[in-house]
């Protein structure tokens, strides 16, 4: 086969426009990543392995392009591509979302949640926009896509594949890539919400932050307990909780300082590496380039929105119960989703916008790491429901 | 594809939006409890 030959049988007869709007798509994701540093460990990956799976016949000899890699006999009759590998090896079975909520339990100091616990309610009163976004997505999609689709709005990644995943959604790649955007986005979705929803006189509510000290021992059976609770509240899920837990408490436990060091860095590190490139194996244009895709992303959005609304209205509804000087500033309740801890640094910032010594900081953290609590009890609740 | 448009079932999940939000509240009100039980239970122990 001669060059010319060569090139037209690979490139021209295996090109299609959609392609170079795949190409277009991963741009904005690197740029996005490298320019405006939004989820760089993420967009990058799915960026770049967007625009890998897009080249023209490239999809076949790196993932499985949809088809089943076993015959009705169970005889394998096509090569898994290395993406495929991974996929099957780490996504389809929920590993490595799995594996990452052990490091993101080790990075997580739950110190300013326990030393004011009641703060815990605003990260329930921010999944509003999951439950709400569900019942949106049921208008238009089977009610397992729905409830996939509703679970975006956990604002974390890992629970959105791992039910995404469980109840086999057909648009997993969609989901994810929509879940991981937003997380990136959340500066830009929050603050408009907030501002829209509250008052300058709210916004410039002051929180006095008296921290009561917390105890080795507390901290220690805190993930414990966590997990007992869940396991019997929501036994479907209780791996969701168990593994983020499990990572919490290498970290508390004060004998496992290596491990925790390792699940912190190496270990998170590596399986982002790995779940970023491997999402983007699901990025393949005839399967990413569907009306249902910009649906699923105009949802997700949808979701963000409702969330931060639901923290905040939750947050002004108890402010009317409330006697004055115990008033709650309103935008801490928008912390309740889980990006973290992008939405906790965001309410602070807003905070001193308005008034350079109001210091919400504390406060918007420790309920942004409830939201982390919170939005995994909800993925939680979803598979009990439809599972 | 499983794409349609049924308004109605906006309606009829609302149940799952109700029994979900409620779910979440109770559950985030049990670890509420237990943490400030535990806050009680170990201060000045640890």
């Amino acid at each position: 086969m001669d060059l010319i030959s060569f090139l037209y049988e690979n490139i021209v007869s295996n090109f299609e426009w959609q392609m170079l709007v795949m190409w277009a798509i991963g741009g904005i994701l690197i740029y996005l990543a490298i320019k405006k540093d939004m989820e760089p460990t993420l967009l990058l990956p799915i960026g770049f392995g967007a625009i890998l799976v897009n080249l023209p016949g490239v999809v076949n000899l790196i993932t499985q392009n949809g088809k089943p890699l076993l015959d009705s006999f169970g005889n394998q009759q096509f090569d898994a591509g290395p993406l495929s590998t991974l996929f099957n090896a780490g996504i389809s079975n929920e590993l490595f979302p799995l594996i990452l909520f052990i490091g993101i339990g080790a990075m997580i100091d739950f110190g300013p949640l326990l030393s004011n616990p009641k703060l815990m309610i605003f990260g329930a009163a921010a999944q509003f926009g999951i439950f709400f976004t569900f019942c949106l997505a049921s208008i238009f999609f089977d009610v397992k896509d729905a409830a996939s689709i509703g679970i975006i709005g956990a604002a974390d990644g890992p629970t959105s594949i791992v039910v995404a995943q469980k109840l086999h959604s057909e648009y997993v790649g969609a989901i994810m890539v929509a879940a991981y955007s937003y997380m990136a986005l959340v500066p830009i979705i929050q603050p408009p919400v907030i501002k829209l929803l509250t008052t300058r006189k709210e916004r410039l509510i002051r929180m006095p932050y008296a921290p009561k000290s917390v105890s080795k021992l507390t901290k220690i059976i805190f993930p414990i307990a966590i997990t007992c609770i869940t396991g019997l509240v929501a036994p479907e899920s209780v791996y969701l909780v168990g593994f983020l837990m499990f990572g919490n408490l290498i970290r508390e436990c004060g004998v496992l300082n290596s491990l925790s060091d390792t699940a912190q860095n190496v270990l998170a590190n590596l399986i982002t590496i790995f779940l970023g490139i491997t999402i983007a194996s699901k990025m393949y244009y005839e399967q990413f380039l569907k009306i249902e895709t910009l649906m699923i992303l105009g949802l997700g959005l949808f979701a963000f929105i409702f969330d931060t609304a639901g923290g905040v209205i939750f947050a002004k509804l108890l402010n009317i119960f409330l006697p004055k000087g115990k008033k709650i500033n309103p935008m801490i309740g928008a912390a309740g989703i889980s990006a973290f801890p992008m939405s906790g640094r965001i309410v602070h910032k807003m905070g001193l916008k308005e008034d350079p010594q109001n210091f919400l900081l504390m406060h918007s953290m420790g309920v942004n790491v409830s939201g982390q609590i919170a939005s995994v009890i909800a993925g939680g609740l979803i598979l009990n429901f439809f599972l | 594809m499983d794409f349609m448009f049924e308004p109605m079932n906006f309606i009829k999940n609302l149940t799952y939006m109700g029994k979900g939000m409620l779910g979440i509240l109770i559950v985030m009100g049990a670890i509420i409890l237990v943490t400030v039980i535990l806050n009680k239970v170990f201060s000045n122990k640890g």
